[in-house]
C-alpha cells in the first residue's frame, strides 16, 4: 500500500455554460518518504490535483487514499484531523500579515490542538529548524521572500505531518533563494522522513529535488517515472518539451543562421548520452568510417540524482550520402540522438 | 451676539449629549448586527466555505431595499416602529431606532467587503492546517480585516452623525435640531455657524482617531 494513492481522480469545474475538466482521470501512487514531483505548464491542473490530496478540493470522481483511508468520503470533522497531518506550503506564502511569525505558527498549533502553554517552546523549535529562531516577533512584511517561505514551512510542519504538499513553493523566489528552499526541503525530507509532494513548472527545481515525478498536460498525467529516467529519456511530447527546455538542447538561432550561410551544407545533430557512455571515441570513429567532418557546437553535462546526462550538439558536413550514413551510425549507437529541426 | 451665546449656553450641552446618545446606540447596534450579517454574507458566498447563493441573494435584496430608501423617508416610515421599540419616537432613543435600521445594512456591506478583501490564499492556508471556521475567523479573517473594519466604523459613525441631524428635525433632539430650530427658523446665524464648526471639528477628530487606529493594526 502506498502512502498516497489517487485512483481515477477527475475534477470538473462548471463554468457558465460549459464544464472545464481541470484534472482528468489521474491515478498516482506516492510512497512514504519520497519526494514526488508533479510538473507541467501553468493551467495543467497541478494545483487542483495537489489540493485533492488534503481535501481542499473535492474530486468530482475518483478516490484519494491517504494511508489506505479514502478521504473523499470523510466528514468535515475527520477531514480536519487528516489535514493536521498534511502540511501545505504555497507559492505566495499565505502568512497572516497582521500577525507575527510566532503567532502565525501558534495558529497552526492551536488548530492541531497543541497545548497553549507548550506552544512557545515548540515555535522556537520549528523556527530553529528553518533557521529563523530570532524572527519570532517579526511581522511577515519585515521578512524577505525566502524567509517568508521558511515561516510557511515551519507552520506546515507544526503538527508533525507525515506529508508535506508544496504548491509552486519556489516559483515566487529568485534563483538563489529557490535553491536554499530546495536544499531545506531535502534536508527536512531526510531528517523527518516526511513525504513531499511538490508541484512546479520549474524544471530546474525538478531536477534538483525530485526522486520520482509525473508530467501533467491539460489535466492528464502523460508520463510518470524516476526523475533521471524522465530527463534522460522523455517519452511524451510534453515531457520532451519541458526537459529539452531545461537541458538547453536548442541551438541558438544565430548559430543556425551562420551555418546556413556557409558554402558546404551540413546537418545539426544533438546527441544525448548517459553518464556511462563515453562519447569521444564514437565521434572520431564515426567521422573516420563515414568520411564526414564533425564540429562540436555545444555540450554540457547535467547531474540528476548523482547520475550524469550529457548533451552534445554537433555539425556534420560532407557528402549528402556520407552524412546520412553518419546519422544512422549515431542513431544506432547513442542512447538518444535527436535531429534539431532546421 | 449675546442672544447667540445665551442660546448655545442653554441648549448646546443637551444637544451634544442627545446626538452622542443617538449615534452611540445606533453605531453599536449597526456594528454588531452589521458585522454578523456581513460575515454571513461573506461565508455563504465564499467558495472556500459553504456557498448558499439563494439565501445570499435574499439577504442581499433586503439590504439593498433598505439602503435604496432615502434616509428621510426611512425615518418617517419607521415612526410607528420607533414608537413600538422606544415608546416615544420623538426622543433621542426613538431617533436611534431609525438610525440603527439604517446603520445595520450600511455596515453589513462594509463588513462583507472588508472580509472579502482578505487574501483567499491566507484563508486556504488556515483551512489546510485543519482549523475550523471560528478559529480561522478569530486568528485570520478578523485580524486581516480589522483595518478595513475600523475605517468602515469611522465611515458609519460620521454618516450617522449626519443622519442624526435629520432625526433631530422631527423632534428627536441633537445638534441638528439646534441648528434648524434656532439657526434656521429663528435666523440665529451665529448658532448655525457654531453648530457647523462643532460638527466639522468632531468629524475631523473622529477621522483622525480612526486613521491612527487603522494604521496601528496594519502590518502589511
Amino acid at each position: 500500500m502506498s502512502q498516497i494513492e489517487l485512483t481515477n481522480v477527475s475534477v470538473l469545474f462548471k463554468a457558465k455554460n460549459r464544464t472545464i475538466s481541470a484534472v482528468n482521470d489521474v491515478s498516482l501512487a506516492i510512497e512514504a518518504g519520497e519526494i514526488y514531483g508533479i510538473v507541467g505548464l501553468s493551467g495543467a491542473g497541478k494545483s487542483t490535483l495537489v489540493r485533492t490530496i488534503n481535501g481542499l478540493q473535492k474530486p468530482s470522481t475518483g478516490l484519494v487514499k491517504i494511508n489506505g483511508i479514502d478521504i473523499t468520503s470523510l466528514t468535515k470533522q475527520k477531514l480536519k484531523q487528516v489535514r493536521q497531518k498534511i502540511g501545505f506550503i504555497f507559492q505566495n506564502f499565505n502568512l497572516i500579515s497582521n500577525r507575527t511569525v510566532g503567532q502565525n505558527i501558534a495558529f497552526a498549533l492551536t488548530a492541531g490542538g497543541y497545548p497553549e502553554k507548550e506552544q512557545p517552546a515548540k515555535i522556537n523549535e520549528l523556527l530553529s529548524l528553518v533557521g529563523l529562531a530570532d524572527r519570532v516577533d517579526n511581522y511577515p512584511n519585515q521578512l524577505s521572500g525566502g524567509q517568508k517561505q521558511r515561516v510557511g514551512i515551519a507552520r506546515a510542519l507544526a503538527n508533525e505531518p507525515e506529508i508535506l504538499l508544496c504548491d509552486e513553493a519556489t516559483s515566487a523566489l529568485d534563483v538563489a533563494t529557490a535553491e536554499e528552499i530546495v536544499n531545506l526541503l531535502k534536508d527536512i525530507n531526510k531528517r523527518l522522513k516526511i513525504t513531499i509532494v511538490f508541484i512546479t513548472h520549474q524544471m530546474e527545481v525538478a531536477k534538483k529535488l525530485f526522486n520520482r515525478m509525473a508530467v501533467m498536460d491539460n489535466g492528464v498525467v502523460v508520463e510518470t517515472g524516476k526523475t533521471y529516467e524522465i530527463f534522460a529519456n522523455p517519452q511524451s511530447p510534453m515531457a520532451k518539451k519541458l526537459v529539452n527546455h531545461v537541458l538547453a538542447v536548442a541551438i541558438p538561432s544565430e548559430i543556425k543562421q551562420q551555418l546556413a550561410l556557409q558554402a558546404t551544407q551540413g546537418q545539426i545533430l544533438t546527441l544525448k548520452y548517459h553518464g556511462e557512455d563515453s562519447l569521444h571515441p564514437l565521434i572520431t570513429a564515426i567521422a573516420r568510417e563515414t568520411n564526414v567532418d564533425i564540429s562540436i557546437l555545444q555540450g554540457h553535462i547535467e547531474f540528476i540524482e548523482a547520475r550524469a546526462i550529457g548533451i552534445l550538439s554537433i555539425y556534420i558536413t560532407g557528402e549528402t550520402l556520407a552524412i546520412k550514413k553518419a546519422i544512422a551510425a549515431f542513431n544506432s549507437q547513442v542512447t538518444t540522438s535527436a535531429e534539431v529541426g532546421e | 451676539m449675546t442672544e447667540t451665546l445665551h442660546i448655545l449656553q442653554e441648549n448646546l450641552g443637551q444637544a451634544l449629549w442627545e446626538t452622542f446618545e443617538m449615534v452611540l446606540v445606533s453605531s453599536i447596534i449597526g456594528i454588531i448586527f452589521g458585522t454578523l450579517i456581513g460575515l454571513a454574507l461573506y461565508y455563504y458566498s465564499n467558495q472556500l466555505f459553504t456557498p448558499r447563493p439563494v439565501l445570499n441573494s435574499i439577504v442581499g435584496f433586503i439590504i439593498n431595499a433598505t439602503r435604496s430608501l432615502p434616509f428621510l423617508i426611512l425615518m418617517v416610515v419607521l415612526i410607528p416602529f420607533a414608537k413600538l421599540i422606544a415608546g416615544d419616537p420623538y426622543t433621542p432613543m426613538g431617533g436611534a431606532v431609525s438610525l440603527s435600521v439604517a446603520a445595520v445594512p450600511f455596515f453589513a456591506r462594509i463588513a462583507q467587503s472588508a472580509f472579502a478583501e482578505v487574501n483567499q490564499g491566507v484563508i486556504e492556508a488556515g483551512q489546510a492546517t485543519g482549523a475550523g471556521f471560528w478559529l480561522i475567523f478569530q486568528d485570520v479573517l478578523f485580524p486581516e480585516a480589522l483595518p478595513a473594519l475600523i475605517r468602515g466604523i469611522i465611515l458609519t459613525i460620521i454618516s450617522l452623525i449626519g443622519y442624526s441631524a435629520m432625526v433631530g428635525t422631527i423632534g428627536a433632539g441633537g445638534v441638528g435640531n439646534l441648528a434648524i430650530q434656532y439657526g434656521y427658523n429663528r435666523y440665529e446665524t451665529g448658532v448655525l455657524i457654531s453648530v457647523i464648526v462643532i460638527l466639522v471639528v468632531i468629524v475631523q477628530i473622529i477621522q483622525w482617531i480612526g486613521d491612527r487606529l487603522a494604521n496601528h493594526y496594519t502590518r502589511s
